[in-house]
C-alpha cells in the first residue's frame, strides 16, 4: 500500500548554507491492513515522515509511493489525500466547525458523500471514540483529550484506506488512551484499514505488529513488537523506553532466573514470576 | 502553605452550557512539598490550578496562599502571580519576544527589577532549565520543540515564585526529554526548596517525583494521600478512568495469586528487590 524508496528529506532553511537531512535515505514498504508503530526520539524525522506519507511534504530525494500514486504528482493529490487520513498531535490545529458533529461531518462533506450516509459516519466516528453524547457541544468547550477524540472522528468520517496518527493520545488520560487505540485496532482488524501510529507510549506500540524505531534520519530497527522491546540495551543507548514489565524481566534474566525475556504485558508478567515463585 | 475551603466553580453560568467543574474542594498543600495532581480528562485540573494565580476567579469558595486570602477583593494580584508561577500546557505557545533573553525577562521587567536584576534572573533561570547563553540571543522560534519548552519553563522561574505549578510538562517529550524534565524540577523542589504542583496523566511520571497525590474525579477530590497509598486504591483509581503503574498492576495480581507482596511498589528496581527476596527465603526454606 505504501512503498518509501530511497527517500531524504531536509527542509528549506534560508540561514543554513548547508541544509541537514532530517530523513536519510529511508526504505521502507507498508502492507494493506498491517499495523505499524513508529518510535524515536523527538527530532528523528517520526513526523517529517508522516507528512511525507499524504504528500503535506514531497520528498527532497526518493519517492513515496501511496497505492502506486507518487506524491510527487500533484494529478493524484486529492486522492492520495482521501486514501491516507492524517490525525496530528494539537486537535486545536485540525478543528475547524462551531459544532462538533459539523466538524465531523466536514471531510465527508467535501467528498460528496450522500446526506444520509454522512449522518450515518458522523454517528459511528463519534461513538467510536466515546464522544457521541458530546455531538451538539462547542469544541472549545471541550477539554484538550475531548477534542482530541473529535480531531480523530474527523478522519474515521472520511473512511480512509490509511490513517496516520502523529502521537494523537499525547494529551488523553489512561481510558482516553485505551479507547483510541481500541477504535485504532478495530479499524485495522475489523475494517482492515492500514494504521501507521507515531508514539512515545510503549505499551501502545506494543500492540502494533510491526515496531520501526527512527533515530537521527534513519530506520535502525524494523520488526515485531517482541523482538525490538526485549533488545533493552538498544533501546536505551537510543534514549527510549520499554515497558516496566519487560524491563523487569530482563533484569531478573541477567540474574541468571529462569524467566522469559520476551514479555510485553501484565498477564503474561505474571503468569511466568508465577511459575518461578511457586515452583 | 497553600490553602482551599468550599471551593466552587462554575463554566458559563446562567447559559445552556453552564457546567460544574470544581465541586467543594477542601485542599491542604503544606510549604515545600511535590504533590501530583492526577484525574481524567475533564476532571477540573486545570481549571484548579488556574485559580492557584487567580487567573479564575471562584465562583465560590476561598484560597488562601502564604496566609493571604487571594479571593479578597482588593488582593494585590501581581504579587499572587509572582509568588505562584504557572506553566501551561505546550508552554512553548506563550513565548513571543525576539530573543529568548528578552522573553525570559519579561515577567521580571514587568515586576520593575533593574536592568542588572533582570540580567542575573534571566541567567539564573537560563542554567536552572539546561540553556546556554548561545541560546538565549536566538529567536524562540527558531529553536526545538524541547528547547522552547525550557525558554518557556524559564521565564516563570525568572520571577523566582515560591510555589511552581506545571500543567502537563512532559506532554508530547519523549522518554529521555521526559526523565531530563522531571530531574530538573525535582531539582527545584530539592535544591531551592519550591512548593511544586504537578499536574499529569502519567502515573509513573508522578510516581516517580511526589511525595504526595491529589486524586480529582468529577470535580472534586476524590484522594489526597502519600504516593504509596493511593496506589494501594487501584480498583478505585481504575473505576474513575485512570491507571497504576504496569508494576504495581503485576504486583497486585501476585497479591491476589496468593503470593506475599508489597502491591503498592511501583518501580522496576522495588520489584526485582520484593521478587529475588520471595526467592531467597524459598531457597531457605528448603
Amino acid at each position: 500500500m505504501i512503498t518509501i524508496k530511497d527517500l531524504s528529506f531536509h527542509y528549506d532553511n534560508e540561514d543554513s548554507l548547508m541544509n541537514t537531512n532530517v530523513l536519510n535515505q529511508i526504505n521502507l514498504t507498508i502492507q494493506d491492513g498491517e499495523f505499524i508503530a513508529v518510535l524515536g526520539h523527538n527530532g528523528c524525522g517520526k513526523s517529517t515522515l508522516a507528512k511525507l506519507l499524504n504528500a503535506i511534504l514531497i520528498p527532497t530525494e526518493g519517492d513515496v509511493f501511496i497505492d502506486d500514486m507518487n506524491t510527487k504528482e500533484e494529478q493524484s493529490l486529492l486522492t492520495i489525500r482521501q486514501t491516507v487520513g492524517m490525525v496530528f498531535q494539537n486537535p486545536d490545529n485540525q478543528i475547524v466547525a462551531t459544532v462538533v458533529e459539523d466538524d465531523v461531518a466536514f471531510a465527508p462533506e467535501n467528498l460528496g458523500v450522500p446526506s444520509p450516509e454522512i449522518r450515518e459516519r458522523v454517528d459511528w466516528a463519534l461513538k467510536s471514540v466515546g464522544m457521541y453524547d458530546f455531538r451538539k457541544r462547542t469544541p472549545h468547550t471541550l477539554s484538550g483529550g475531548q477534542k482530541q477524540r473529535v480531531a480523530i472522528a474527523g478522519i474515521l468520517a472520511m473512511m480512509p484506506k490509511c490513517i496516520v496518527l502523529d502521537e494523537p493520545t499525547a494529551m488523553l488520560d489512561p481510558v482516553g488512551r485505551q479507547e483510541v487505540m481500541k477504535t485504532i485496532k478495530m479499524l485495522n482488524q475489523k475494517y482492515h484499514m492500514t494504521v501507521v501510529l507515531i508514539t512515545h507510549y510503549m505499551d501502545e506500540a506494543a500492540q502494533a505488529d510491526r515496531v520501526v524505531v527512527m533515530q537521527k534520519g534513519n530506520v535502525v530497527m524494523d520488526d515485531t513488537p517482541t523482538h525490538v522491546f526485549t533488545k533493552v540495551d538498544t533501546m536505551r543507548s537510543i534514549g527510549l523506553d520499554v515497558p516496566q514489565v519487560t524491563e523487569l524481566m530482563y533484569e531478573l534474566k541477567k540474574m541468571n532466573l529462569p524467566v522469559k525475556a520476551d514479555i510485553l504485558n501484565v498477564d503474561d508478567c505474571v503468569s511466568d514470576l508465577l511459575k518461578i515463585l511457586t515452583a | 502553605m497553600i490553602d482551599i475551603n468550599h471551593l466552587h466553580y462554575i463554566y458559563q453560568p446562567g447559559t445552556p452550557f453552564e457546567s460544574v467543574a470544581l465541586n467543594d474542594i477542601n485542599l491542604h498543600i503544606e510549604k515545600n512539598t511535590f504533590t501530583g495532581l492526577i484525574g481524567h480528562t475533564g476532571s477540573g485540573k486545570s481549571t484548579l490550578v488556574q485559580h492557584l494565580n487567580a487567573l479564575i476567579k471562584p465562583t465560590s469558595g476561598q484560597i488562601v496562599i502564604d496566609g493571604v486570602d487571594i479571593t479578597k477583593p482588593n488582593t494585590d494580584l501581581k504579587e499572587v502571580r509572582r509568588k505562584v508561577g504557572l506553566v501551561f500546557q505546550y508552554p512553548e505557545h506563550q513565548l513571543f519576544e525576539d530573543t529568548i533573553y528578552k522573553d525570559i525577562a519579561f515577567g521580571p521587567h514587568n515586576l520593575g527589577c533593574s536592568e542588572e536584576e533582570i540580567k542575573e534572573r534571566v541567567l539564573e533561570a537560563a542554567d536552572i532549565v539546561g540553556l546556554t547563553s548561545q541560546m538565549l540571543e536566538k529567536s524562540p522560534f527558531d529553536v526545538s520543540g524541547g528547547q522552547k519548552r525550557r525558554a518557556a519553563i524559564a521565564g516563570v522561574l525568572a520571577m523566582k515564585p515560591s510555589v511552581l505549578v506545571l500543567d502537563e510538562p512532559t506532554a508530547g517529550l519523549d522518554p529521555a526529554g521526559r526523565d531530563e524534565i522531571l530531574d530538573r524540577i525535582c531539582g527545584l523542589n530539592k535544591r531551592f526548596q519550591m512548593t511544586v504542583i504537578l499536574v499529569s496523566h502519567s502515573m509513573e511520571d508522578v510516581a516517580k517525583v511526589a511525595d504526595k497525590i491529589i486524586v480529582m474525579n468529577q470535580g472534586t477530590v476524590a484522594l489526597h494521600e502519600d504516593v504509596d497509598k493511593v496506589f494501594a486504591h487501584a480498583d478505585f483509581l481504575r473505576s474513575i478512568g485512570l491507571n497504576v503503574p504496569q508494576i504495581t498492576m503485576v504486583m497486585q495480581n501476585l497479591k491476589k495469586n496468593g503470593i506475599n507482596v508489597n502491591d503498592t511498589i511501583h518501580t522496576v528496581e522495588a520489584a526485582k528487590d520484593a521478587i529475588c527476596r520471595l526467592l531467597a527465603k524459598k531457597v531457605q526454606e528448603k
